[in-house]
C-alpha cells in the first residue's frame, strides 16, 4: 500500500472525530462507516485493556470510568512504540502525575510505579539467589568488603506517601482499612524465584540497596545508609538482603590500602 | 514454471490449542494432550519469569507454534529490526516447529496500533509483502507461514484477489500459508462473497497449518451482517463445514483451536480440539482408503 494510504488510514483510526479515509471501497453502495469503526474500536479498546490489565490497583483507586478516560488520553498521547505490550504503560505514572484531576491523590502515581515495576519484575531475567549459607561463615571484615550483584528483577519505588500500603489494600494483599500512619514508604519489588514479591523496606534500606547497586562494598553502603537515615539497622537490612534472596553474586573487594576509596 | 517441493509441514497433523497461562495446571493434571500448543510470540519476549517457565515445561512434551502478531508484514514501513531480532532469539530459544505471522499491518510511523489492519492488494503491496516475508525468513533462518486476514473494509485500489495475492506471496517468497477458516468466513460474509469459492481459488498445497475460531456478529451501515473476528466463542458450524471441505481436498493438516477472549475452562477448550481430532482421524482414514 502506498505510504499515503496507510497514513490516512492510521490518522482516521486514532481520531474518533476524523472522517473516514477516502481510499475505502464502498460496501453495498455505502460508505463503510461502521466497518471502519470496528478497527478504530479495536485499537482504542486493546490499548486501554492492556493498561487495565497492568494497573488493576490504580484502576480500583481512581474508578473504572476515570481510569478508562486516563488510559485513553495516555494512549493518544503516548501510543506504544513497539509490539511489546508487556512494556506498555511504563510512562503512565509520570503521565498521571501531571493530570490536574489527580493532584489531590498524588499517591496514585506511586501506586502505578509499583504496579509497573511488578510487571517488569515478572518478565525480568531469571537468576538463582545465593543462599544464606554462603554468608554464614563470613567474618564481619569479609562481609564489609563484599560487592554484591543484586537480583536483575529488583526495583525500588520510593514514595512520599504510604503508596505500598495503598497498593496492598487495593491489590487484595491486605484488608481495606483507614491508614493511621500516613508516612512515606519505600517499596522493594523483586522476583527471586517465580513469584513477584513486594515488601516495605526498613529505614535506610533504599539508600543501602541503591549504594550496593551502584557497586559500593557492603561496608561503604552501610555507612552511606546510616548517614542517610539515622534509623538504619545493618543487621535488619542484611537479614533482608540475604533472606529475601536479593543477592545473586558477590565478589570480595581487596582490602583497602593507603586510604584509597574502596 | 519452476517445480516446487511441497511445504515441509513440521507441526504434526494433530489438533492444537492456543496456550493460556490459566490452563497450565489443568493441562498438566489432565490426561496427556496429544497435540501442539501455539503462543503469541510477543507474550514471550521478556527475558525470563513464569511465562518462560510454563512454556519451557510444555515444550518438553509438545510441538510448538510461535504465532507473531506484531511484525506488521503488510505495512508500508520497513520491518522493525529490533522486533525481528527478538523473534530470532525466541526461535533460537524454543526451536518451534512453526513460525507464522499475518497478512496485515499494525505499525505506522513508529507507533504500534495493536490490531491487525487491512491492506490493499496491488502490485505495489505484493512486492512489499514478498520483500518483508523474505526478510523475515532470512532473519529467522527458517520458512514461515503467512495467515489470511479477517477484514471489515476493502480498498478501492485493490486489483488482485486475496487468494491470488497469497498464492503469489507463497510462490515468490517461498513461504507457506496459514489458513484461518474463520477469517475466510468472516471476510467472505463481510464482502458478500462465497467462502467456498475463496477456498477453491486458494493454494491448499502451501498450507502448513489451519486455524479454527469463533466470531461475533453485528450489522453494518446497510444492515447487512458484519462478522467480527473475536476469537471468543466455540467454532461455529459453518467453519466446521469449511474445515471438512478442506480436509477432503488436502488431507489432515495441523489444526489450531484459537480462543483468545472469554477463554473457557481447559476441558471445554480441549473438547473443541478433540472434535477437530475426530475429523483429522477421519480424513487420514479417507486418505488411506
Amino acid at each position: 500500500m502506498s505510504a499515503a494510504v496507510q497514513s490516512r488510514f492510521a490518522a482516521a483510526l486514532r481520531d474518533p472525530a476524523a472522517a473516514l479515509p477516502p481510499d475505502l471501497a464502498l460496501s453495498r453502495g455505502r460508505v463503510p462507516e461502521r466497518r471502519f469503526v470496528v478497527y478504530r474500536n479495536n485499537v482504542a479498546a486493546s490499548l486501554r485493556a492492556a493498561l487495565e490489565t497492568r494497573f488493576p490497583a490504580s484502576r480500583r483507586i481512581v474508578g473504572e470510568a476515570f481510569f478508562a478516560e486516563l488510559a485513553g488520553a495516555y494512549a493518544r498521547a503516548h501510543p506504544p512504540r513497539s509490539a511489546l505490550m508487556m512494556a506498555y504503560g511504563d510512562g503512565l505514572a509520570d503521565f498521571a502525575a501531571a493530570v490536574p484531576a489527580l493532584a489531590s491523590a498524588a499517591y496514585v502515581a506511586d501506586v502505578m510505579r509499583i504496579e509497573a515495576a511488578r510487571t517488569r519484575a515478572y518478565h525480568a531475567a531469571d537468576a538463582e539467589p545465593l543462599g544464606p549459607e554462603r554468608f554464614a561463615a563470613m567474618r564481619p571484615e569479609e562481609l564489609q568488603r563484599l560487592r554484591i550483584t543484586l537480583h536483575p528483577s529488583l526495583e525500588i519505588v520510593r514514595s512520599a506517601y504510604p503508596a505500598l500500603t495503598i497498593w496492598a489494600m487495593n491489590a487484595g494483599e491486605r484488608d481495606l482499612a483507614p491508614i493511621v500512619d500516613w508516612s512515606p514508604e519505600d517499596a522493594l519489588v523483586v522476583r527471586p524465584a517465580l513469584d513477584v514479591v513486594v515488601r516495605r523496606l526498613p529505614a535506610g534500606g533504599a539508600a543501602f540497596l541503591g549504594a550496593l547497586a551502584a557497586g559500593m562494598t557492603l561496608g561503604t553502603a552501610a555507612r552511606l545508609a546510616a548517614g542517610n537515615d539515622a534509623g538504619f539497622d545493618l543487621t535488619l537490612n542484611l537479614a533482608g538482603l540475604i533472606g529475601a534472596g536479593l543477592v545473586v553474586a558477590m565478589t570480595a573487594a581487596r582490602p583497602r590500602r593507603g586510604g584509597r576509596a574502596p | 514454471m519452476v517445480l516446487r517441493s511441497p511445504l515441509p509441514v513440521r507441526l504434526p497433523a494433530l489438533p492444537g490449542v492456543g496456550f493460556k497461562p490459566e490452563h497450565f495446571d489443568d493441562i498438566l493434571a489432565d490426561r496427556p494432550f496429544d497435540g501442539f500448543f501455539e503462543v503469541h510470540a510477543e507474550n514471550y519476549m521478556g527475558a525470563g519469569g513464569p511465562p518462560h517457565a510454563r512454556l519451557g515445561r510444555l515444550r518438553r512434551n509438545h510441538a510448538l507454534s510461535l504465532h507473531g502478531v506484531g511484525l506488521s508484514i503488510g505495512g508500508a514501513d520497513p520491518l522493525d529490526r529490533e522486533h525481528l531480532a527478538r523473534l530470532k532469539a525466541l526461535c533460537d530459544r524454543y526451536e518451534p516447529e512453526s513460525f507464522s505471522e499475518h497478512l496485515a499491518w499494525s505499525t505506522h510511523a513508529g507507533a504500534f496500533l495493536n490490531d491487525l489492519l487491512p491492506l490493499p492488494y496491488t502490485a505495489e503491496t505484493l512486492d512489499r509483502v514478498v520483500a518483508h516475508v523474505a526478510q523475515t525468513q532470512d532473519a529467522l533462518g527458517r520458512r514461515m507461514l503467512l495467515e489470511n486476514p479477517a477484514t471489515y473494509v476493502a480498498f478501492a485500489e485493490s486489483d488482485i484477489p486475496e487468494t491470488a495475492f497469497l498464492a503469489a506471496v507463497a510462490r515468490r517468497a517461498g513461504c507457506g500459508l496459514l489458513l484461518d477458516l474463520d477469517n475466510v468466513l468472516v471476510s467472505a460474509t463481510n464482502h458478500g462473497t462465497s467462502p467456498e469459492a475463496w477456498l477453491d481459488a486458494f493454494p491448499l498445497a502451501d498450507v502448513g497449518e489451519i486455524h479454527l475460531a469463533g466470531h461475533a456478529e453485528t450489522t453494518d451501515d446497510a444492515g447487512a451482517p458484519l462478522l467480527i473476528d473475536a476469537h471468543g466463542a466455540v467454532v461455529p458450524d459453518p467453519v466446521w463445514a469449511l474445515y471438512r471441505r478442506v480436509l477432503r481436498r488436502a488431507g489432515p493438516l495441523p489444526t489450531l483451536i484459537e480462543w483468545d477472549n472469554d477463554v473457557p475452562a481447559w476441558p471445554a477448550l480441549r473438547a473443541e480440539a478433540e472434535r477437530a481430532r475426530g475429523l483429522l482421524v477421519a480424513a487420514a482414514h479417507d486418505e488411506a482408503a
